[in-house]
């Protein structure tokens, strides 16, 4: 009986070659529609990198410590101040721009892609029902699952570093947006048809703004998710803290580690705590109870 | 001597068959079916089956049964049931927040069912306004915000519908909390803004769903008069659902008591508490507060009386009270038999006696004091002619015998 060694020897799928030509052809013929979706993060991106590079400092400075002490506490104001005035002191300002940009970028393609697929996810049980799965996926797969096909289609650097964190922080905002719209009293949402309304004016005017504190939640998950993304794509050659951490591991240099891991975790606390402030529940949402409208006498309505 | 046999005042609801008043919203053969075949449901509705049955053998609720009416133009038409009896479907077929399986609902002679989604949008927005249970108020704007919402859905400029809102805001007396937010105000005054919400587009049709069942009874009774008062200055035409027989008697001009999905009896209220078409109508009435619901009208009875230039007639058995009229029929006095004074005495001069005045649109209650002191009660119609008398033996016959109360007297 022959050995099935030699069989394995001479007998080869060529499944790696396969895969290296549907991936070269997706490269080729899809690239159109790789840079077209590139071009707007890029964009984005330099954008911001360019508005925090040129901002002086202080005035950096005295926003955040504006926004910390009109939304959150004089005291938290100081710490905040206190807190950015060491990350630029261990040497880490420019590195922390450069995270913040890409950080801000994520969360803006977020909201701007999440909460319409979290409306929509609201208004058709089927779509949220096919949505789940592939949200449960993404939120469940270890992040830099995420970072090899992004390489493959994108390349490397900050720009897919970024699309990579759009991916990971997507799922929270359509999550909570979907929730929110879900849970606004369906008799509110009532009387604004009975007055006449569109189905676009009740979005407006009662959906969306009675769904706004579940809404903010998701910016809110969505800001961190993307800060510890951010960190993790330096892999993928993103720039930033992430890329201070990434050396201070690989060469073992505990105090460049050590300084641009506490400038990560400043700046985490600072978006989450000002964020969680926006989300603060200024008004008290009551869930009364109502007659449910029927889906076909909406739908006619509308 | 003229004797004028009683009669009970006509109430809208003979106007309206009469074809004295506009029909606004005409209702044929209603059915609402909520469940998975609708259609099939009707045809076994139509065929004569049993909505029990078909639901346990559907599966179909039929929450309105071939309900049919009309609502005058101006008119106060109550729906009253217990809950679940159907009347929220009711009431959301009449705007199509709920689209009806079957029947026809006619507004102003325009078929409701027939409109397209532009159409029925600016009926929602012009024409007919709803006002709901549990005020529905939008918490994140403020009240003024709140009372524009309709005319922002309209579209209309800004400092118009701030003008109007204002305007409206004044009218239930909430000038003063333009700035506040919903939750700041108490329940009644929440309704209040719903109210205003619903009066600021100036709607021909008033859709009330319960509007007043979350406040306290205190707050409660204030909104009736007030809802009572603003009806008799903008002559809405205003369809009403309670579950309470007391605030269906006290605002409807017409009461419709639902049950099961339909309609078991259509009536005035005094038709209603005299007259109910079953033991389901006779059970809610029972403990209704009759003496402010009945009218001196339907218990009125033959007066005995005299013009001032005829001779005064001798009463025809004693305690029987002589009522002096003048020559356009208007009481102004009395003669009592077993007062000695008028015995022979010209029924010009026989006048002295005291005597009390009644319209026939007033209630029972009106006619206790009279009652109480045993002085004779002219009723009078609104030219203050005289119609009759009530005795104090009718006005308890009405308070506790239903025949009594419905114009058929023994004793005329």
């Amino acid at each position: 009986m022959p050995d099935l060694r030699d069989t394995f020897a001479h007998h080869q799928l060529p499944l790696a070659r396969w895969l290296q030509h549907a991936t070269d052809w997706l490269v080729n013929s899809l690239s159109g529609f790789f840079r077209a979706v590139r071009y707007p993060v890029a964009e984005t991106l330099s954008g911001f990198n360019s508005f925090l590079g040129h901002l002086p400092v202080w005035v950096f400075l005295l926003i955040i410590f504006a926004l910390s002490w009109r939304l959150i506490s004089t005291r938290f104001a100081f710490a905040a101040t206190a807190s950015l005035l060491l990350v630029g002191f261990v040497g880490m300002w420019d590195y922390a721009m450069t995270t913040v940009a890409m950080v801000v970028t994520s969360v803006v393609f977020c909201i701007v892609t999440g909460v319409p697929l979290g409306v929509a996810a609201a208004k058709n049980d089927r779509f949220e029902r096919a949505l789940r799965p592939l949200l449960d996926a993404m939120q469940t797969l270890p992040t830099f699952v995420y970072l090899v096909p992004i390489v493959i289609f994108f390349g490397i650097g900050s720009v897919p570093g970024v699309m990579a964190t759009i991916i990971v922080a997507l799922p929270p905002i359509i999550r909570l947006t979907s929730l929110g719209i879900r849970q606004v009293d369906p008799a509110v949402v009532e009387a604004g048809y009975s007055f006449g309304s569109s189905r676009l004016q009740v979005l407006r005017e009662v959906e969306l703004p009675l769904a706004l504190p579940s809404i903010m939640a998701g910016v809110n998950q969505t800001l961190l998710l993307s800060l510890s993304m951010v960190v993790m794509v330096a892999l993928i050659g993103g720039g930033g803290l992430g890329f201070q951490v990434y050396q201070g591991i690989n060469q073992l240099d505990v105090g460049l580690a050590g300084t641009s891991g506490i400038s990560v975790v400043v700046l985490a606390i600072l978006f989450d705590r000002l964020t969680q402030s926006a989300v603060k529940p200024r008004r008290e949402l009551r869930v009364r109870r109502s007659a449910a409208p029927e889906a076909t006498g909406l739908s006619t309505a509308a | 001597m003229i004797a004028t046999m009683s009669r009970r005042r006509p109430d809208s609801s003979e106007l309206d068959q009469t074809g004295g008043e506009r029909t606004k919203v005409k209702v044929r053969d209603l059915v609402k079916v909520f469940g998975p075949s609708p259609e099939a449901a009707v045809q076994l509705l139509m065929a004569g089956e049993n909505a029990d049955e078909i639901r346990s053998r559907t599966g179909n609720t039929i929450a309105i049964n071939r309900v049919s009416f009309d609502i005058t133009a101006s008119e106060t038409f109550v729906v009253m049931g217990l809950s679940g009896s159907g009347k929220s479907t009711l009431i959301r077929c009449l705007n199509r927040l709920l689209t009806p399986t079957s029947g026809t609902i006619e507004i102003d002679g325009q078929d409701l069912l027939a409109m397209s989604d532009a159409e029925l949008k600016l009926f929602r927005r012009k024409r007919a306004a709803m006002v709901f249970q549990h005020f529905a108020l939008l918490p994140h704007r403020t009240v003024l915000e709140n009372v524009e919402l309709g005319l922002k859905i309209q579209k209309l400029p800004k400092v118009e519908r701030r003008e109007r809102a204002a305007d409206v805001l004044a009218l239930v007396g909430l000038s003063s909390w333009e700035r506040s937010r919903p939750r700041e105000l108490s329940g009644g005054m929440q309704q209040r803004v719903g109210l205003a919400r619903a009066l600021a587009t100036d709607p021909d049709i008033l859709l009330m769903d319960e509007p007043f069942s979350a406040l306290d009874p205190l707050i409660r009774r204030d909104m009736q008069d007030e809802l009572v008062e603003l009806q008799r200055r903008l002559r809405k035409t205003i369809i009403f659902i309670t579950h309470d027989i007391a605030e269906a008697l006290k605002l409807g001009d017409r009461v419709a008591v639902m049950r099961r999905g339909e309609i078991v009896q259509v009536a005035s209220p005094a038709e209603l508490v005299g007259l109910p078409a079953d033991d389901y109508v006779a059970n809610f009435i029972r403990g209704v507060d009759r003496a402010s619901i009945i009218r001196l009208g339907s218990i009125v009875s033959v007066a005995v009386r005299a013009r001032t230039s005829e001779p005064l007639p001798q009463p025809a058995q004693a305690g029987q009270v002589v009522f002096v009229v003048d020559d356009a029929d208007r009481p102004i006095g009395v003669s009592t038999a077993n007062s000695n004074a008028a015995h022979g005495r010209e029924t010009a001069a026989a006048r002295d006696e005291e005597f009390v005045q009644l319209s026939v649109a007033a209630d029972l209650r009106a006619a206790f004091p009279a009652c109480a002191c045993g002085v004779p009660i002219a009723v009078v119609d609104e030219d203050r002619r005289l119609i009759g008398t009530v005795r104090p033996s009718d006005v308890f016959a009405a308070l506790l015998d239903q025949g009594a109360a419905t114009g058929g007297f023994p004793h005329a």
